[in-house]
């Protein structure tokens, strides 16, 4: 029989293995539904995950759907290493871009330099404030920030569609569910010619090198780490909950904001009744597939914006719907935190007895 | 003479290097209520789970019924006819009394029939209970006797009891004697785990005293006194002359009626706590696991705050501050458990060292670590106490409990504190270990410190404490100079349910 029994302590090898092996199972399970599709299932991986890497747009726009993920995932892997599990980085995100998105449209006409600024700003604080809502609810009333950071995320995203499809909708844009085209002087320079590939990248690798001596040097990442990990003794030393959840709560909302204004000044250029696929949501995966360490979730984001441009490249070269992207991301999670379990347990042969 | 329905003959068994138990031999009869005594870490849980299945000894045999007896488990002891009621219930709060008893019950049947067996043994052993309450609205009493009746439901000829009356009134627990001395009657035997001394003496007529994993004694406890009881689980200690508190009389630490509501059924309310300890002196609180030492740990260390006049350090009340405002006046605390709540495990020494010792040591600039400074720092508290481990960056994990122990004490100590509380200094920790760390609070208490010790070893107290108290039901006994009380007025002080007033009637507990 198979028994499964805590380790004593994680084992480190497995911690470091899991990805891997998790990526591994994933392929296997992508070849094997190609193959069941009537597919060729080497040909199927190829257009997926090599062919985008094989010229410069495709790179530039590998990094361009990296970016908001680990921007987010940076914010969403301090949190949930204090035990705090902010699932609502999609609503922060869609409020980030409202609120940026509002600035932009209110000075259309402007051409000023502080222009740009302003509407990141607001999208940073725009972030954070929708995620101090849960943070208030969690230390005020003990309410789960899960339910309500996920609740919040459909309340945000239909605010955004009555706003495009409303006040905010472009006069000069027949009718179109889209805002008006934001001004320059509030869209982010690009970084590579005739690329979408703007300035949010510096910002997502400042917030990993940010994010790193948070938790490594600071105070405060101390703080959160011992909270995570050992919630009596944060107590015991004093440490206030309440802080730590308002801190890991903005901090996340506010790099999710950041994400989302980033995407619709940089990437889009406008407001859309959808500025996202789902990164708020993916971040989740990519904080994990990185082990809630700000340098593994570079890599890590990189393989799931991957995901996204080898779905929409299959869509094209082998006509399976957009829907493969969803599907090898769930199967990664599901994968990984399969193998998670063996970082905390071992499972042992048993059925006969000894002693 | 017929067999004895169990028989245990030499068990021993060990963990790591203590010998939880060492050659213990005990057999329990039909008909008797059997009591096992002994102080926290005698022995008695180790053993009990050996006769229940959740253990196998080292060596040694067990007989039941005369016949040589192997349990692989809880099931097969269940089978067997072995039933036990845990100290602490294992119910789901939101299901009714009846689903409980199905689920646990090893052979249900349908629900009508297990309604009309529930509705029989409640009525035949006076154990009334609604089968249809759900678990969450009843008392403890109550959640008690679903775990009697799930054992009796599979009428068991052996009925062991882990500290029952530790969650009851004492109305609840005159309830419970009525059913055990019932089922005493009709030829079932009763293990009876507990050191409520005059509980023991009202129910039991066998009694096997148990000391350091040793069998010490085995009486009729109707014959002898709670003190004579409470000598034999203690034992005859050598006590060291000790000369008086040295120090001076400023009064650092101030407890004015204390009184603190259970958090949870568990949890034990402390009443009207009074104590104080002057500068230069260790005040120990004795007293066996669960009589509120935990609580009063947390209510003076701030993890659990209180009325603001209730603690009082250097006469200013701290009773509405957290942990961090009272380290900001000069207090240290060291609680009794070392992984997870001292210490976090997964960390490195340097950084458990940070954990307390951040703003005292000043090791923060700018929002950081300052991590040359820290690490130094814990350089020191090793090399101080001798803390056995391969360097500052060990995980706390790979520490051995009296190394790791060592370490904390030495942590709190090198904050230059001026007041100290521990809880449980030297539990599980090594002779060698144990030593340093009683050396290190005494050598504080001599520098001028105010040390609180709260400890269930009474030769420790005895050894570095100037003046003692007990803590028995939440409620803590007048503090008495230490060469002024014996071993056995301490025991029996410990040993009492509801201790209401002290230093009367010690030899005559029971009426």
């Amino acid at each position: 029989m198979l028994s499964i029994e805590a380790r004593g302590e994680p084992s480190r090898l497995w911690t470091a293995l899991s990805p891997a092996i998790a990526i591994g199972l994933t392929l296997c399970f992508g070849a094997a539904l190609f193959a069941l599709a009537g597919r060729d299932p080497v040909h199927a991986l190829y257009v997926l995950f090599i062919q985008p890497l094989t010229d410069l747009y495709g790179l530039t726009e590998l990094l361009v759907k990296a970016t908001p993920l680990i921007l987010i995932a940076t914010g969403l892997s301090i949190g949930f290493r204090a035990n705090v599990w902010n699932i609502g980085a999609e609503g922060q995100l869609t409020v980030g871009a409202i609120a940026g998105g509002g600035v932009a449209i209110t000075f259309h006409e402007s051409g000023s330099a502080l222009l740009l600024p302003l509407v990141l700003c607001a999208g940073i604080a725009g972030g954070m404030a929708w995620a101090a809502i849960p943070a208030l609810l969690r230390t005020r009333f003990n309410a789960n920030e899960i339910l309500t950071s996920l609740m919040l995320t459909y309340v945000a995203t239909l605010l955004l569609g009555f706003l495009v499809h409303g006040p905010w909708r472009d006069p000069e844009g027949y009718n179109f569910p889209e805002s008006r085209m934001f001004p320059d002087a509030a869209t982010l320079p690009y970084l590579v010619d005739d690329s979408r590939l703007h300035a949010g990248l510096v910002f997502a690798l400042l917030a990993v090198a940010g994010g790193w001596v948070l938790m490594g040097r600071s105070v405060v990442g101390f703080q959160l780490r011992v909270s995570g990990q050992s919630p009596a003794a944060a107590r015991y030393a004093g440490f206030s909950t309440t802080r730590l959840v308002w801190f890991a709560l903005l901090l996340s909302g506010g790099l999710a904001g950041l994400a989302g204004i980033s995407e619709a000044s940089g990437t889009i250029g406008q407001l859309l009744p959808k500025i996202s696929p789902g990164y708020g949501f993916t971040a989740i995966i990519v904080a994990f597939l990185g082990r809630l360490h700000p340098v593994g979730i570079i890599p890590a984001g990189l393989l799931i914006a991957l995901s996204y441009i080898g779905g929409e490249l299959a869509q094209i070269e082998l006509g399976v719907p957009a829907s493969v992207t969803g599907i090898f991301q769930g199967v990664l999670l599901f994968f990984l935190l399969g193998c998670d379990l063996l970082t905390q347990h071992r499972v042992r042969l048993s059925g006969f007895r000894t002693g | 003479m017929t067999a004895p329905l169990v028989a245990l003959s030499n068990i021993t068994r060990s963990f790591g290097d203590v010998r939880a138990c060492d050659g213990i031999t005990l057999s329990l009869e039909r008909g008797r209520i059997h009591a096992l005594l002994g102080e926290n870490g005698a022995g008695k849980s180790t053993l009990v789970k050996i006769i229940y299945g959740l253990l196998r000894a080292d060596s040694g045999s067990l007989a039941w019924d005369g016949r040589p007896m192997t349990v692989h488990g809880p099931a097969e002891a269940r089978a067997l006819g072995i039933g036990m009621v845990f100290q602490h219930f294992n119910l789901f709060e939101s299901m009714t009394v009846l689903q409980n008893i199905s689920l646990a019950v090893d052979s249900a049947g349908d629900m009508t029939r297990l309604r009309n067996r529930v509705r029989a043994v409640s009525a035949t052993y006076g154990l009334p209970l609604e089968a249809d309450r759900h678990v969450h609205t009843l008392s403890a009493g109550e959640r008690q006797r679903i775990e009697i009746i799930r054992c009796l439901l599979q009428d068991p000829q052996l009925l062991i009891l882990d500290e029952p009356t530790s969650v009851l009134t004492p109305q609840e627990a005159d309830r419970l004697f009525g059913t055990l001395r019932q089922l005493r009657d009709e030829g079932r035997a009763i293990l009876y785990i507990s050191h409520k001394l005059e509980e023991v003496r009202a129910l039991c007529e066998h009694a096997t005293i148990l000391r350091g994993g040793r069998v010490v004694s085995r009486c009729d406890p109707r014959s002898e006194t709670a003190a004579s009881l409470a000598e034999r689980m203690i034992g005859h200690r050598p006590v060291p002359a000790r000369r008086r508190a040295a120090g001076g009389d400023g009064e650092r630490i101030r407890v004015a009626g204390l009184s603190v509501r259970a958090a949870d059924r568990f949890g034990v309310t402390l009443s009207d706590v009074s104590l104080a300890v002057r500068r230069g002196e260790i005040l120990g609180i004795a007293g066996i696991a669960g009589n509120g030492q935990g609580e009063l740990m947390a209510a003076l260390s701030g993890e659990a705050p209180c009325d603001p006049g209730a603690v009082l350090f250097d006469s200013q009340p701290v009773g509405g501050l957290g942990p961090a405002g009272r380290r900001a006046r000069g207090a240290v605390f060291a609680p009794e458990e070392r992984y997870g709540h001292a210490a976090v495990t997964s960390m490195t020494l340097a950084e458990n060292l940070f954990l307390t010792a951040a703003r005292r040591l000043r090791l923060t600039r700018f929002g950081l670590m300052r991590r040359a400074e820290t690490g130094a720092a814990a350089e020191r508290v090793i090399a101080a106490f001798d803390v056995r481990t391969t360097g500052t960056g060990a995980a706390a994990s790979s520490l051995s409990g009296g190394n790791l122990q060592k370490f904390i004490v030495g942590r709190e100590i090198a904050q230059d504190p001026e007041i100290m509380v521990v809880a449980q200094p030297t539990w599980g920790v090594d002779a060698g270990a144990a030593g340093i760390i009683r050396k290190a609070l005494r050598d504080r208490a001599d520098r001028g410190t105010a040390v609180l010790v709260i400890s269930q070893d009474l030769d420790e107290i005895f050894e570095i404490c100037d003046r003692i108290a007990v803590i028995a039901g939440g409620r803590l006994s007048e503090i008495r100079e230490i060469d002024r009380i014996s071993v056995e007025e301490v025991g029996l002080l410990m040993g009492r349910s509801h201790p209401g007033q002290t230093g009367s009637g010690l030899t005559d507990a029971v009426d």
